[in-house]
C-alpha cells in the first residue's frame, strides 16, 4: 500500500477506534485524535522526502479498478504541500479544543478526522467527478462543526449560509462535469488533460466550474458567507476553513480550469482580474472598519486569495508558483491569527477589538507571536506571505501592468488594517474595566504556535526547497 | 569577515531579544553594544581594503527563491559606497547604543530596546550591502519594521501608537512604489541583480524598448526611475510622504538621532545613489528628483522655523538636509549626495543626541518654550549643541559647510531650469537653516528659563556614557568633512570606483571651481543673517508677532503656556494679518496632514463603513443573496400552499387552462415543437399558474393580473 493511501485511510482508521471509545473518557479520545493526526503529519512528510522533484508525472499513484468505477490517486508538485498543510493544521485544531471543547468530545475529534481525509483525498483525487464528490463532501463536516460547537445563536444561520451559498455553486459544477462527461466518455483527469474541447464548449464548461470555485475563494459578490462563517465557527473550525477550504477553491482553479480549458482561461482573465482587484481594494477597505477581529482577518482573507487569483491567471509560471507560495503561507498565517484571536477569545469570551488594549502588559509573549503573524500578514521579508506575493505581483507585471499596479495597493491597505487591529489590540493602556484576570500563553498554547513560527520563518527565509518541488508541475500546467 | 558586518548585529539582537531576561538589563546592553562595535570595527577593516585600497568584493551565498527565470540570491556586495554606508551605520549604531545604556537607564525595557536597535542595524547592514534589488528590499522594509518597533516603544502612549502606524503606513506607500519599480526592472532587465541591471542600462536607455505601464507607454528608463524615487521619498521623508518624519519623534532620543536623522531614511538617497548607472539615463526623472528635492529642502524648512518641539525642529531640519542630499543626486552629484549624507550623520546624530542630553536633563521637557537658560546648567551639551548647529548651518570649515557649500555650487553651475529651482531653493534655505538652528540653541541655552525653578533645580550634565558618544560625534562634526573632501568629492578622486556613476557631461564638480565669488559667498552670507534675524527676533523679546485670537487659542499650542508665556511668544501686537497667517501656515506644516486626513484617511474610512460594508456588504449583497432569498421563498412558499384549495373546480379549471394553452402552443407555433420537449412546457405552464393567487380572491403582491381574472372565477 502506497503512502498516499495510507494518509488518506489513517485519520479514517482514528475514527473508527474513536467510535468504540466510551463517551466520557475525554483524555484518552483526545491523546487518539492528536497521536493519528500526528502520525498521519508525519507519514505526509514521507511524502515530500520521496517526491521526485525532476518530473511532472503524478507520483505515489494508485490506480482502484473495479466494475462500477476507477479511479487514480496521485499527486504531484502542486498538490503535494496541500496535503502536508492538511496534515499539518489537522493536529493544531485537536489541540486547539483541548481544553475549550466540553461538549461532544468525540464526536468533535471524529469530525475533525473524517474532514482530514476528505481534504486529503479532495487534493489527491485525480477524477473528476470523485473531485467533486469530496468538494462537496468536505462541507458536511464544516457544516457539523459550525453548527455544533460554534459560539453563538446566529452560528446556525452562518452554518446554513455557508452550506447552500457552496453549495449553489457546486450544482453549476456539477452540469460542467456532465458536459465533459457526455464530450468524452470519462472523468479521468490524465485523459482529459489530452482531451481538446472546443472553444465555446470551453466558456461554458469553464463557466460553470467557475461558478463553484468563486465562492469558496472566495470572490466577489459571492464572499459574504466567509465572515459570517469564520465569525460564528470555533477556533478550530476557522483554522480550517481559512487554511484548508478556502483552497480548495484556487486549487481547483489551478488543477482543473486552466489546463483543461486553456482557451476559456484566457478569455475569462479580464474578468477575473476585474473582479479580484475590485474584492482586494474592496475588502481592504472595508477591513478597516471592522471591529470583530475575526471579521478583520476573514476579510483579510478574501484580499490575499484574491491575489492569489491574481497570480493564477497570470498565465506564466512566476504567477503561478507564487500564487501557490502564497496559497501555502497563507495557509499558515491566517490560521496563526485565528489562533490567536481564539487564545483571546478563551480567556476573554469576545472578541470586539474595544474590549482589548494594552495586552501587551500582561500577555508579552503572545503580544510577539500575535505581531509576527500580523507582519507576517503584511507580507514583510522574511516572513511567508512576502514570497507568494513578490512572485504574484511579478507575475502579473510581466502580463498586464495595470493589474499589478492596482493589486499592489493591497500592500498599502493591508499595513492600514493589520496594524491598526494589531495596535488596537496589543498597545495602549490596559482596560481593567473590562478584563481583570490576565494570563499569558499557556504551555500547550506556546507549543501550539511554535510550529507556526518555525514555518512561516522557512517558508519566508529559505522558500527555495518547497519552490523546487513546483516548477516542474507548474510548468506541465502551462504546458510550457 | 565581510559576512560577520552584517551578521553581528542579528547575533547580537537575537540573543538579547531571546535570553534577555538571563543577561538582565545591563548585560543585555553591553553585549548587543559589543556586537555593533565588533562590526564596526570590521567595517572599518572593510573601508581600509575595499575603498582605500580599492578592492571591491562579492560575496554570493545561494539562492533566495527562485523562479523561472526570476531570481533572487543572498548577496552581499562590498563596494565603496557599501563600505562608507556601513562605517557610518555602525558607527552611529555603536554610538547611539552606548548613548541609550545610559539614556534609558530607568526603563524597564532595556533589553528589548537594545534589541530593537540592533535588528535595525541588522536589516540596515542588508540594505546597504544588498547585491540585488530584492534582498535590498528586505532590508528596506525590515528597517521600516524596526523604526515602527521603536517608535511605538513606549507602547502606552497613544501618540506613539499613532505615529508608529503612520510611519508604517506611509512608508507602505514609498514601498509600493519601489516594489513596482522593481518588477518594472525584472520585466525590462529579466533580473534583478545590481550588476547586470548596471550594465545594460546603457544599451536600454540607447535603444529605448516600449515599455507600458498602466495601459500608457513610457519611457523605460525614466518610468522605472520614477518609480524607485517613489520608494525614496518615502524612506527619505520628501515632500508628499514626509508627514510620518516629525510625528515619528515620539520615540526614544536615541532612536531619533539613529533612525530618523542619521541611517534609516537616508536610505532613500542611498537608493538613488546606488542605482545611479539607471539615473543618470533618465534625465526626466533626474530633473523629478531634482525639483522634489529643492522642494523638500525649502518646504521643510520653513515650517522648521517656527516649530516649538525641540525635537520636532531637528526633524524638520533632517528633512530639509534630505532634501539637499537628493537634490545633489537628482543633479547627477551622487557623490556629494553621498558625502552629505555622510556629514549630516554626524552633525545630526550629535543635535539628536544633545537634544536628548538636554530633555534628559530636563525630566522629559520638550518644548522649547519651557526651556531657556540652560547654557550655565549644562555647558558640555551647550558646547555640543553649538557645534553640531555650527556644522548644520555650514559654518565655514566644519563638516556640514564642505558637502552644503558643493551642492549648492553644483546646483549653481548647473543651467538649467532645475539647477537654478534647485540653487535657490538650497540658499533660501541655508537662511531658513540657520535661523532655525540659532533659534533653537537661543531659546533652550541662552534665553531667560522659562519653566519652574524646580525642573531647572534638577537639572543635570550628560553623565559620562552618554557624554563619550557626543565627543565622538563632535569630533566628527568638525573634522570629518575637511579630512575627506578630497578623497570624495576632490577632483579627480577615484574613490568610488564603479560604484557611483555619472555621466560625463554630468559631472559638474570642475564647473563649479568656477563660479562666481558672488554666488559663492552668498550661503555664508545667508548664514550670517539668519543667525542675526534669530538673535534679534529671539533675543529682542520680539518674537514673530502674532496675536492671539480665538481662532488661535482653539488650534495653536499655547492652551497649556502660562499667560506671560504666551504673550512673549505671541503678541498682542498689531502683527499684519499676512504675517500670522503665514505663521500659521506654517506652524500647522502647510496643511499637509489636515489634507491627508480630511481628503484621504477619512474618505477611505468612511467608505470602509458606510458603503463597503454597510451598503454593499450587508445591503446589497444580503438583500440579493440570503435574506433576499429567504424572504423570497417564503412568500413563494405561502403563495403556493394557498393554491391547495381542495376545491375540485378549482384543480379542474387549470387543467383546462394548461392543456389550451399548451395545444395553442403546439399547433400555432410548430417551429417550438422540435426544440422544446413538450413535457418541459407543460412543467412550465402549471407552474407559472401556481404563482397566480388563490381561489379565494386575495390578490398576492407580484402576480401577473391579467391573469387574476382568470384564477377568480
Amino acid at each position: 500500500m502506497s503512502i498516499l493511501v495510507s494518509i488518506i485511510f489513517i485519520p479514517i482508521i482514528g475514527a473508527l477506534i474513536l467510535f468504540f471509545v466510551p463517551n466520557w473518557k475525554t483524555q484518552l479520545i483526545k491523546n487518539i485524535a492528536l497521536n493519528v493526526s500526528c502520525l498521519n503529519f508525519l507519514m505526509s512528510l514521507l511524502l515530500w522526502i520521496y517526491f521526485d522533484h525532476s518530473t511532472a508525472k503524478f507520483q505515489f499513484s494508485q490506480t482502484i479498478y473495479s466494475e462500477s468505477l476507477s479511479f487514480t490517486i496521485a499527486i504531484d508538485g502542486i498538490s503535494l504541500f496541500f496535503i502536508i498543510l492538511t496534515t499539518f493544521l489537522v493536529p493544531v485544531c485537536i489541540l486547539v479544543g483541548w481544553k475549550t471543547i466540553s461538549n461532544y468530545v468525540k464526536e468533535y475529534c471524529i469530525a475533525f478526522l473524517i474532514l482530514e481525509t476528505l481534504m486529503i483525498a479532495v487534493f489527491c483525487m485525480l477524477d473528476l467527478l470523485l473531485f467533486y464528490v469530496f468538494f462537496e463532501s468536505v462541507l458536511i463536516p464544516m457544516f457539523i462543526i459550525i453548527g455544533v460547537w460554534g459560539s453563538r445563536e446566529r452560528k446556525i444561520r452562518a452554518a446554513y449560509q455557508f452550506f447552500i451559498y457552496t453549495l449553489f455553486g457546486s450544482i453549476i459544477m456539477l452540469l460542467g462535469i456532465l458536459i465533459i462527461y457526455l464530450q468524452t466518455g470519462t472523468t479521468d483527469y490524465q485523459i482529459l488533460y489530452t482531451t481538446e474541447f472546443s472553444e465555446k464548449r470551453q466558456i461554458i464548461i469553464w463557466a460553470t466550474f467557475f461558478a463553484s470555485f468563486a465562492v469558496k475563494v472566495p470572490m466577489i459578490p459571492v464572499h459574504i458567507w466567509l465572515p459570517e462563517a469564520h465569525v460564528e465557527a470555533p477556533t478550530a473550525g476557522s483554522v480550517i476553513l481559512a487554511g484548508i477550504l478556502l483552497k480548495l477553491g484556487t486549487y481547483g482553479f489551478l488543477r482543473f480550469s486552466i489546463p483543461l480549458f486553456p482557451y476559456a482561461s484566457m478569455y475569462f482573465t479580464p474578468l477575473l482580474y476585474t473582479m479580484s482587484i475590485i474584492a482586494i481594494i474592496y475588502t481592504s477597505f472595508t477591513t478597516i472598519r471592522q471591529v470583530d477581529l475575526k471579521k478583520i482577518i476573514a476579510y483579510s482573507s478574501v484580499a490575499h486569495m484574491n491575489i492569489v487569483i491574481i497570480g493564477l491567471f497570470s498565465m506564466n509560471s512566476i504567477g503561478i508558483e507564487g500564487s501557490i507560495m502564497l496559497m501555502l503561507s497563507h495557509g499558515i498565517v491566517s490560521p496563526a491569527l485565528f489562533l490567536c484571536v481564539g487564545v483571546l477569545y478563551d480567556r476573554y469570551k469576545t472578541r470586539l477589538c474595544r474590549y482589548y488594549g494594552g495586552c501587551v502588559h500582561t500577555m508579552p509573549i503572545f503580544c510577539i507571536l500575535f505581531c509576527l503573524f500580523t507582519m507576517a500578514n503584511i507580507a514583510l521579508p522574511l516572513t511567508a506571505n512576502f514570497v507568494g506575493e513578490l512572485l504574484v505581483f511579478q507575475g502579473v507585471f510581466c502580463n498586464n501592468t495595470l493589474v499589478a499596479f492596482l493589486s499592489a495597493t493591497s500592500m498599502i491597505c493591508s499595513g492600514g488594517y493589520s496594524l491598526l487591529a494589531y495596535g488596537r489590540v496589543a498597545y495602549g493602556s490596559c482596560k481593567p474595566y473590562y478584563i481583570r484576570s490576565f494570563s499569558d500563553l499557556s504551555r500547550r498554547e506556546f507549543f501550539m504556535f511554535i510550529p507556526f513560527v518555525v514555518v512561516t520563518l522557512w517558508l519566508g527565509v529559505t522558500p527555495q526547497c518547497f519552490l523546487d518541488a513546483m516548477h516542474c508541475s507548474v510548468a506541465n500546467i502551462l504546458n510550457i | 569577515m565581510y559576512l560577520c558586518i552584517v551578521l553581528f548585529p542579528l547575533v547580537g539582537s537575537l540573543c538579547t531579544g531571546i535570553f534577555g531576561r538571563f543577561l538582565g538589563y545591563r548585560g543585555a546592553a553591553v553585549f548587543t553594544t559589543c556586537f555593533v562595535f565588533f562590526a564596526f570595527l570590521l567595517s572599518c577593516s572593510a573601508f581600509y581594503e575595499v575603498a582605500l585600497c580599492a578592492s571591491p568584493c562579492y560575496i554570493k551565498l545561494s539562492p533566495w527563491f527562485m523562479s523561472e527565470m526570476f531570481d533572487a540570491y543572498w548577496g552581499f556586495l562590498f563596494d565603496s559606497l557599501t563600505v562608507v554606508m556601513c562605517v557610518v551605520v555602525t558607527l552611529v549604531s555603536t554610538l547611539v547604543h552606548m548613548y541609550g545604556i545610559s539614556y534609558m537607564e530607568k526603563d524597564p525595557h532595556i533589553p528589548r530596546f537594545m534589541c530593537y536597535l540592533s535588528i535595525f542595524t541588522f536589516f540596515m547592514l542588508m540594505l546597504v550591502t544588498a547585491d540585488n534589488y530584492i534582498e535590498m528590499f528586505l532590508g528596506w522594509e525590515g528597517v521600516g519594521l524596526a523604526s515602527y518597533l521603536l517608535i511605538n516603544f513606549w507602547y502606552t502612549r497613544l501618540q506613539a501608537n499613532k505615529a508608529a502606524i503612520k510611519a508604517m503606513l506611509i512608508n507602505r506607500v514609498g514601498d509600493f512604489g519601489l516594489a513596482l519599480g522593481i518588477m518594472g526592472i525584472y520585466y525590462i532587465f529579466k533580473t534583478v541583480d545590481f550588476s547586470v541591471v548596471f550594465a545594460c542600462a546603457a544599451h536600454f536607455a540607447a535603444n529605448p524598448a516600449p515599455f507600458v505601464f498602466c495601459n500608457i507607454e513610457f519611457s523605460t528608463l525614466n518610468t522605472i526611475c520614477i518609480l524607485l524615487f517613489i520608494g525614496a521619498v518615502g524612506k527619505s521623508a520628501q515632500l508628499g510622504l514626509h508627514a510620518w518624519l516629525p510625528d515619528a519623534m515620539e520615540g526614544p532620543t536615541p532612536v531619533s538621532a539613529l533612525i530618523h536623522a542619521a541611517t534609516m531614511v537616508c536610505s532613500g538617497v542611498f537608493l538613488i545613489a546606488r542605482c545611479s548607472p539607471l539615473f543618470e539615463h533618465a534625465p526626466t526623472a533626474g530633473i523629478l528628483v531634482t525639483l522634489v528635492g529643492a522642494m523638500t529642502c525649502l518646504f521643510a524648512a520653513t515650517t522648521g522655523l517656527v516649530q516649538n518641539d525641540l525635537k520636532r525642529v531637528i526633524a524638520y531640519s533632517t528633512c530639509s538636509q534630505l532634501g539637499y542630499m537628493v537634490l545633489a543626486c537628482g543633479l547627477s552629484n551622487y557623490s556629494v549626495g553621498i558625502f552629505h549624507l555622510m556629514n549630516h550623520a554626524f552633525f545630526k546624530a550629535l543635535l539628536f543626541l544633545s537634544a536628548g542630553s538636554v530633555i534628559h536633563a530636563l525630566s522629559d521637557e520638550q518644548d522649547m518654550r519651557k526651556m531657556g537658560g540652560l547654557a550655565r546648567l549644562i555647558p558640555f551639551t551647550y558646547c555640543m549643541m553649538c557645534i553640531g548647529s555650527l556644522s548644520l548651518v555650514g559654518f565655514p570649515f566644519l563638516t556640514g559647510f564642505y558637502s552644503k557649500e558643493v551642492i549648492l555650487e553644483c546646483a549653481a553651475v548647473n543651467y538649467t531650469v532645475s539647477g537654478h529651482f534647485a540653487y535657490w531653493c538650497g540658499a533660501t534655505c541655508v537662511l531658513f537653516t540657520s535661523y532655525y538652528s540659532f533659534r533653537c540653541i537661543f531659546l533652550t541655552f541662552s534665553c531667560k528659563g522659562q519653566s519652574s525653578k524646580q525642573l531647572f533645580k534638577n537639572a543635570h550634565e550628560a553623565p559620562l556614557l552618554m557624554a563619550l558618544p557626543l565627543c565622538a560625534l563632535a569630533f566628527g562634526s568638525i573634522f570629518v568633512g575637511y579630512l575627506s573632501k578630497d578623497m570624495m568629492i576632490g577632483c579627480g578622486t577615484n574613490f568610488w570606483g564603479n560604484s557611483l556613476f555619472s555621466l560625463p557631461q554630468n559631472v559638474l564638480l570642475y564647473e563649479s571651481e568656477y563660479l562666481s565669488q558672488i554666488q559663492k559667498l552668498l550661503p555664508i552670507v545667508f548664514t550670517t543673517l539668519g543667525a542675526v534675524l534669530a538673535f534679534i527676533i529671539t533675543k529682542r523679546g520680539t518674537h514673530i508677532v502674532v496675536n492671539i485670537n480665538d481662532e488661535m487659542i482653539s488650534t495653536a499650542p499655547p492652551l497649556t503656556l502660562t499667560q506671560s508665556m504666551s504673550n512673549r511668544f505671541y503678541q498682542v501686537s498689531s502683527a499684519s494679518f499676512f504675517i500670522r497667517k503665514l505663521y500659521f501656515f506654517f506652524n500647522k506644516r502647510w496643511f499637509f496632514d489636515k489634507v491627508y486626513n480630511d481628503l484621504i484617511a477619512q474618505k477611505v474610512i468612511s467608505f470602509g463603513y458606510k458603503i463597503s460594508f454597510k451598503t454593499i456588504d450587508k445591503g446589497l449583497l444580503e438583500v440579493l443573496g440570503p435574506l433576499g432569498v429567504s424572504n423570497t421563498l417564503l412568500k413563494f412558499v405561502q403563495q403556493i400552499s394557498r393554491l391547495q384549495s381542495g376545491f375540485i373546480f378549482n384543480y379542474a379549471l387549470m387543467m383546462l387552462l394548461g392543456i389550451a394553452i399548451l395545444v395553442f402552443l403546439v399547433f400555432f407555433f410548430p417551429m417550438f415543437y422540435p426544440i422544446i420537449d413538450i413535457r418541459i412546457v407543460f412543467i412550465l405552464i402549471i407552474s407559472g399558474l401556481m404563482v397566480s393567487p388563490g381561489p379565494k380572491g386575495e390578490v398576492a403582491p407580484g402576480c401577473e393580473p391579467s391573469e387574476q381574472p382568470l384564477a377568480s372565477t
